[in-house]
């Protein structure tokens, strides 16, 4: 390729990303210019500036995009499946930045500017993984993800936590991108090439051609390495401790963002290169065949998850492993692969994200506050202050699925999608650990609600963060009483079709 | 033009009070006793208005509305077909449902006044308390499997508060049990309707929520669609949904939770739980087990008399060796909701009518026996047998109204408990005569486990520390003499209630039975 022909792209499609890269790289200079003493509270402010104008970036590109943008040879690609996850990585990170501005303030963290640009090197990792189909530059965007939230784990230098929990991080880390990586070069030697597209053809003929194995090895290779960025079940472990010792406003960076951008990474990776399997009854293989491994994953990831939340006192350990059911969950749609998958993901994604920033709001302050991480430490929250209760009470009632909320029909649709394919016993498993599931959810009602605590005194509570909680809770409201509302949003700005509807039907 | 939307008007009218008792200062805690009491008045005089205008010559639903809430795509295996997941707002009542809701409604306002006896937290306490109103009129109205479940899980969020922090000591465990078994059956129920949902498509051949036109296609046996339906499948639904409703009335193994939660959560949330809540289980029976499966039930029927008839001695026999008395009714309670299994499984006109009958009756009678406990317990903190005795002396009047509330539970002629007992066993009698001679000992049994623990807790010596226990105020005369009212107008007038049943009933019994004969 000659240096004009890069020149020759229109490259106004990729200022989302630009613009992060900027404010990154401006933001690193803009610290070693300012004197030791400043208060970096202003870089946190511009990160949120560059994260808001990258959504306006966004949200322009969908607007004026009717087709995907390719740049050289998909490395790039701009496209309806990115910008919704985009869209949500963005919202994500802004969330979290306005929760790390009040959390600043704890002065547990030194660097402050470094973890503000830190921050957004992770969120232009994870925007180039889901706008990208080839697999180098997937690698590098999910490297750059893991890079920085390795050390963003670790940036509370002189809690002996955090040093364990960045350690098991990156050695945990390290392993799963061994595996991602190890399946990829099979990926690559089978078929030759690094651009998903292409591989599915390729990928198609080596399967029919006697590799059918190795196929479906890279497949699992691949799946066990991504596992580890969305905490499922086989690579889950690190999930607890690493909740445990980052810091708050992280913790929900990576129960949000970057488990989002796992899953951005396994519709983008898995589905497009394997999609066109075709075994030689004329069956789908990726549906026959590999949905077992991945309602397998699913399943004990919500029966792990779930009944090891269980047995938690400690808030953030519980939410970890909260988060490993609800990897199994999100994993639903992509196991039973019905064409609105990605409609699924996404607005159980949406959901998540709201109860997930709403309840990592509140746990930050009341941690704070009460200086424990125990469960205990929400005890007698509703007398002190009732709106902040009832506000977690709903984002505890949307990740457990109960009407009215949210998340209730995040999960109808994903059970939905279980029904229509006839995996039963996925369905069962789902509704069952759901139940499971409300025992520990509601373990947050009963500190809160029917425990007296130490004190009566009203909580602290930061503006940012108070319009944090108010925001997600009435969302999570309002989306459940009106969810028509976010499925049409969903439907008519988003249109996968362009990236997956031409290799849904198998056969042709 | 009020018929057309007096359901909604019923249901939601509890947000009335909640909206004002939300700005009032919680220190006040008079008028916020009287506010939630009120509040009930609204809902109680629109099931009035309900009852009245009222059709008994139609089978048909009454008061139905409809409307569009969510529409959303569901995918499909089949790329390119995207069917669309509609979710009305649809209610009506027919027979069945028009009188649990005034049942429910009557038992919300007597258990509102029961709610003044509450000693903290006041406020939370009646805001809980309307929703849980809301959640349970919502349940017997509507019309739309999505709607039912979901006022179904409104249901069980306020009772689960209501239970774990105004209860008795051992609350929270109560309330976790609560929450985990309803929890189950509500997952199963929601699968099943799902599946129904997914497989069973409406008359126009596209799949359908509502509950009548469900109801129609399975029971038109010419439904092609049905003929490629195994009948192993629809057998697996209808056990699915009889143990999804199973759990509420409770049936037999599945009723440990209810024992916690009738000792443990304070009387007045017994008297809706023990009056209305179990009563969701049989209506749920009723609509969704035979309403969708008559062939199933049928099959089953066998099966359920055998349940019904564990429930009733099983229940009875440990009612008696109890010491405690809000355990003795918890257990009378699982006998007494044998009787409607038996109603049920008789599969004819009259043990359906029992089945109806001892649903609203048992919801009177142990409404009253709670609220009678809970008027005992304020003066002489322990429903202990052991510690009770001789009440008669110091308040004849309670003892007198406990004393007839056992009657009408045993089954006094005259009072309610006759009624239904008796048609449910001549139902039964129909078709199992063995089972039915059997079940009859049930009757035995209540009245010596009732006999022995009201004697017990109204006669003999009394406590000296009793000597000065008042009886009944004013204020709680009232539910006593309202609830024993309605069980003895039960009682000597059948017809209030066995005329609006008539046609629905009609329309239910001739599917059973055409598939019996």
């Amino acid at each position: 390729m000659e240096v004009k022909d890069i020149f020759s792209y229109n490259w106004s499609y990729l200022l989302p990303e630009f613009t992060i890269l900027g404010f990154a790289t401006i933001l690193s200079l803009l610290d070693l210019a300012m004197g030791k003493r400043s208060n970096r509270a202003i870089i946190g402010w511009l990160s949120l500036l560059g994260v808001i104008i990258a959504g306006v970036f966004v949200t322009l590109n969908m607007v004026n995009l009717n087709e995907p943008v390719s740049y050289m040879a998909d490395m790039m690609r701009v496209d309806d499946f990115g910008n919704a996850f985009k869209l949500i990585f963005l919202a994500g990170v802004a969330c979290t930045l306005v929760l790390s501005l009040a959390y600043m303030k704890y002065g547990e963290i030194s660097n402050q500017s470094e973890y503000y640009y830190l921050l957004l090197t992770a969120l232009l990792g994870s925007m180039v993984m889901a706008s990208s189909a080839d697999l180098i530059t997937l690698f590098v965007g999910l490297e750059l993800l893991s890079l920085s939230s390795f050390v963003l784990v670790g940036l509370r230098k002189k809690s002996l936590l955090a040093n364990e929990a960045s350690f098991k991080y990156v050695v945990s880390g390290s392993i799963a991108t061994a595996f991602t990586l190890f399946g990829m070069s099979y990926m690559y030697g089978l078929s030759g090439t690094t651009n998903l597209y292409l591989m599915t053809e390729r990928l198609a003929e080596a399967y029919n051609g006697g590799y059918a194995f190795l196929v479906l090895l890279s497949f699992a290779f691949v799946l066990v390495g991504i596992s580890f960025k969305i905490s499922a079940v086989p690579n889950h472990l690190w999930a607890p401790d690493v909740y445990q010792g980052a810091a708050t406003p992280v913790t929900a960076f990576l129960a949000v963002v970057s488990k989002a951008a796992g899953f951005a990474l396994v519709l983008r990776l898995l589905v497009t290169a394997y999609i066109g399997l075709i075994s030689p009854e004329g069956q789908s293989v990726l549906l026959e065949n590999l949905s077992l491994i991945l309602t397998t994953v699913a399943a004990l990831s919500m029966i792990i998850g779930n009944t090891m939340a269980l047995r938690q006192t400690n808030v953030k350990r519980m939410m970890a492993y909260s988060g490993v059911a609800q990897a199994g969950y999100i994993l639903v749609p992509f196991a039973t692969l019905t064409n609105l998958f990605f409609e699924q993901t996404v607005f159980y994604l949406i959901a998540y994200l709201l109860a997930s920033f709403g309840a990592f709001a509140v746990l930050m302050v009341v941690f704070r506050d009460q200086e424990t991480e125990e469960l205990k430490s929400f005890a007698g929250l509703y007398h002190r202050s009732p709106i902040i209760a009832i506000a977690m009470t709903l984002f505890v009632l949307s990740f457990a699925g109960i009407p009215v909320s949210a998340g209730f029909f995040g999960k109808f649709y994903l059970f939905m999608s279980a029904l229509l394919q006839k995996h039963y016993w996925l369905a069962a498993i789902m509704m069952g650990t759901s139940v499971i599931s409300y025992f520990y959810y509601f373990g947050f009602i009963r500190q809160m609600y029917m425990r007296s605590g130490s004190t009566e005194a009203a909580l602290k509570v930061p503006a940012g963060v108070a319009v944090i909680i108010t925001i997600m809770a009435l969302a999570t409201l309002l989306i459940g009483i009106v969810p028509g509302a976010l499925f049409d949003f969903v439907q008519a700005n988003f249109n996968p079709n362009f990236d997956f509807g031409s290799m849904m039907t198998p056969g042709k | 033009m009020l018929n057309s939307i007096l359901l909604s008007l019923l249901i939601f009218s509890p947000i009335l009070g909640i909206l004002v008792l939300s700005i009032i200062p919680k220190q006040q805690i008079g008028v916020i006793k009287q506010i939630g009491t009120l509040a009930t008045i609204l809902p109680l005089i629109l099931a009035f208005m309900l009852f009245a205008s009222f059709d008994y010559n139609h089978a048909q639903l009454q008061f139905v509305e409809k409307a569009q809430w969510v529409s959303i795509p569901v995918g499909s295996p089949q790329m390119g077909e995207v069917f669309s997941f509609n979710i009305n707002y649809e209610l009506g009542v027919d027979g069945v449902s028009m009188p649990l809701m005034v049942l429910t409604a009557i038992i919300g306002t007597m258990a509102a006044v029961a709610s003044w006896q509450i000693k903290k937290r006041h406020k939370e306490y009646f805001i809980l308390f309307l929703i849980l109103l809301m959640g349970m009129f919502g349940v017997f109205a509507a019309q739309n499997l999505l709607l039912f479940f979901i006022f179904f899980e409104m249901t069980l969020v306020p009772m689960y508060f209501l239970i774990g922090i105004w209860g008795y000591p051992d609350r929270e465990r109560a309330a976790n049990r609560f929450l985990i078994y309803n929890g189950v059956g509500s997952a199963i129920m929601f699968i099943a309707f799902l599946v129904i949902y997914l497989s069973i498509p409406g008359a126009d051949g596209n799949p359908t929520m509502n509950i009548s036109e469900l109801t129609q296609a399975l029971n038109s046996s010419d439904n092609p669609m049905l003929q490629n339906i195994a009948p192993t499948f629809l057998f697996g639904l209808f056990l699915a949904i009889f143990i999804a409703f199973g759990i509420k009335l409770p049936i037999f193994p599945f009723h440990t939770w209810m024992l916690k939660v009738h000792v443990q959560a304070p009387p007045s949330i017994v008297m809706i739980h023990s009056g209305i809540l179990l009563k969701m289980g049989a209506y749920g029976l009723i609509r969704f087990g035979i309403g969708f499966f008559p062939e199933q039930a049928y099959q089953f029927s066998k099966w359920m008399a055998i349940i019904g008839l564990i429930n009733i001695l099983y229940g009875a026999i440990l009612a008696f060796v109890q010491k405690d008395l809000k355990m003795v009714l918890a257990y009378s309670s699982i006998s007494h909701m044998g009787i409607v299994l038996l109603g049920l499984a008789a599969m004819n006109t009259i043990g359906f009518q029992g089945a109806i009958f001892q649903v609203i009756s048992h919801g009177f009678i142990s409404a009253l026996m709670f609220f009678l406990i809970g008027v005992i317990w304020e003066r002489t903190e322990s429903s202990m047998l052991s510690d009770l005795g001789g009440l008669a002396k110091s308040m004849p009047f309670v003892s007198g109204i406990l004393l007839a509330a056992a009657m009408a539970s045993l089954g006094l002629p005259g009072m309610s408990g006759f009624i239904s007992e008796f048609l449910a066993f001549l139902g039964l009698f129909g078709s199992m005569p063995v089972l039915a001679a059997i079940g009859t000992l049930g009757i035995i049994l209540t009245a010596v486990y009732l006999l022995r623990a009201v004697l017990r807790a109204t006669f003999g010596p009394m406590p000296d520390r009793y000597q000065g226990a008042a009886d009944a105020q004013p204020i709680e005369v009232i539910p006593m003499v309202v609830l024993l009212g309605f069980i003895i107008l039960l009682g000597i007038y059948p017809a209030v209630l066995s005329e609006p049943l008539q046609e629905t009933l009609k329309t239910i019994v001739p599917i059973v039975q055409g598939i019996g004969g």
